[in-house]
């Protein structure tokens, strides 16, 4: 077993995992932070992407020991308390989901791509979110909510 | 799935690392970014008794302008090898071809040493150091040497690491003026592997190329050089030009059939994505 200690949604935690832990499998079943959820299990779908130290990671190809001293953020830190993310009230407003089994990993891929984008062309939501895959919507509402929460976050900064 | 047991060492130098190789013997493994293994591992098409975590090893970390070179630290990830400004500077190549690695949350996380040592012939990045005449800084517990691209890539997913050694960085020679450069990536999906990448670096003069390097994706076991579209692009200054010397891209190769193309559509592309590079990059 190893020890390792990092702050997820901005608690800090510990504990003993197994090396071959892996991180999404820690975050659900020893923290309990069942948000993120595991869609292909292969690094192809993008269902269980979460940010650590601010970018995003695919946590079903990430070692739980790998993030030791880091910071991890999953879809349940998003909120400030009552507050929804813009992102993700723009998903709500936008319909950006079907079945809504993507969305969690699909909302976290898109704060990192508006992190570092904050103004982005179609073109370029489609291309920074091409490692997340959508069965239910055909993306149409998907780059919509992406558009709306950058138009609000640029109006609110 | 959830990979196989395995014990699990974090190094700190270069030297912790390649003794825990030395210790863990044939069975070890190094763990950069992670994003090739552990899906094999998931897969178990492979179980390492240890893993040696080298994504903190400060030397492996850097990132230096090294005179007439740029050094690239092995743990170096593909994401900030994209948004280098030294790498864009000098090795543009480099870093547009980081770009069409994967995904976002992918290069996040992927090393460019990582893809170098695992020697995927679908790799984008092992054609660009073969494009770029790039040297691998290799550690072993006899000390350092310096290996060739040329001569690195060995076979399919082997390369001339020996078991207990590790890709410490790589020498990236820069460009120098008049150079330009373009990658094209055939795939059918977004994220997917090359089907067959063509990388191109040209110099020109008023117009003519006067130097050129072409370097294939997944036409082979190795990321492989298309020496007889080099020779033959210099002097070209007409897109015929350029589509004659293209032509024989796929010159001497062998390329694989699989699901996603059989061997003869991908010499057909090989031809078509070097015509392709080479007028993108030249501009011609």
């Amino acid at each position: 077993m190893t020890h390792i200690s990092a702050t997820v949604d901005g608690v800090h935690r510990q504990g003993e995992v197994e090396p071959r832990t892996l991180l999404v499998h820690w975050l659900r079943e020893s923290l309990g932070q069942v948000g993120t959820t595991v869609g292909c299990d292969t690094s192809n779908c993008g269902a269980c992407t979460v940010l650590v130290d601010g970018r995003s990671v695919k946590s079903c190809s990430v070692l739980a020991v790998q993030i030791d001293g880091k910071s991890v953020t999953t879809i349940q830190g998003l909120a400030e308390g009552e507050d929804w993310h813009p992102v993700q009230r723009a998903f709500k407003e936008c319909h950006g989901l079907q079945c809504g089994y993507c969305t969690p990993g699909m909302v976290m891929a898109s704060v990192d791509l508006l992190s570092e984008n904050p103004n982005p062309t179609e073109a370029e939501i489609r291309e920074g979110l091409e490692g997340n895959l959508c069965r239910c919507t055909g993306y149409h509402n998907i780059v919509k909510a992406v558009q709306t929460a950058a138009a609000e976050m640029g109006a609110t900064t | 799935m959830i990979p196989a047991s395995f014990d699990y060492v974090k190094a700190s130098t270069v030297d912790e690392a390649v003794a825990a190789l030395v210790k863990g013997g044939e069975d070890a493994k190094v763990l950069g970014g992670g994003q090739s293994l552990l899906p094999v591992l998931r897969l178990r098409l492979n179980a390492p008794s240890v893993l040696i975590d080298v994504s903190e090893v400060g030397e492996m970390r850097a990132l230096t302008d090294d005179g007439d070179a740029l050094l690239i630290g092995a743990s170096v990830t593909t994401y900030e090898v994209m948004h280098s400004e030294l790498v864009k500077e000098h090795a543009g190549l480099l870093s547009l071809t980081a770009g069409a690695v994967a995904d976002p949350a992918i290069r996040h996380k992927g090393t460019f040493g990582g893809s170098v040592a695992h020697a995927d012939p679908a790799g984008d990045l092992p054609t660009v150091a073969a494009a770029l005449d790039c040297e691998m800084v290799i550690a072993g517990p006899n000390g350092r040497r310096t290996v060739a691209a040329k001569d690195f890539f060995v076979d399919y997913f082997t390369t001339a690491l020996a078991a207990d050694e590790v890709l410490v960085a790589v020498r990236v020679p820069k460009l120098g003026a008049g150079w330009s450069y373009n990658y094209q990536k055939f795939n059918r999906t977004a994220q997917a592997w090359a089907i067959v990448g063509v990388a191109a670096a040209v110099k020109s003069e008023n117009g003519t190329i006067t130097e050129a390097r072409v370097a294939l994706t997944n036409m082979g076991a190795t990321p492989i050089r298309a020496t007889g579209v080099e020779a033959a692009l210099a002097g070209a200054s007409s897109s015929d030009a350029i589509a004659a010397a293209a032509s024989k891209a796929a010159d001497g190769t062998s390329p694989t059939s699989d699901l996603h193309a059989d061997s003869e559509y991908r010499k057909h592309l090989a031809a078509v994505l070097t015509r392709r590079a080479v007028e993108a990059a030249s501009g011609i």
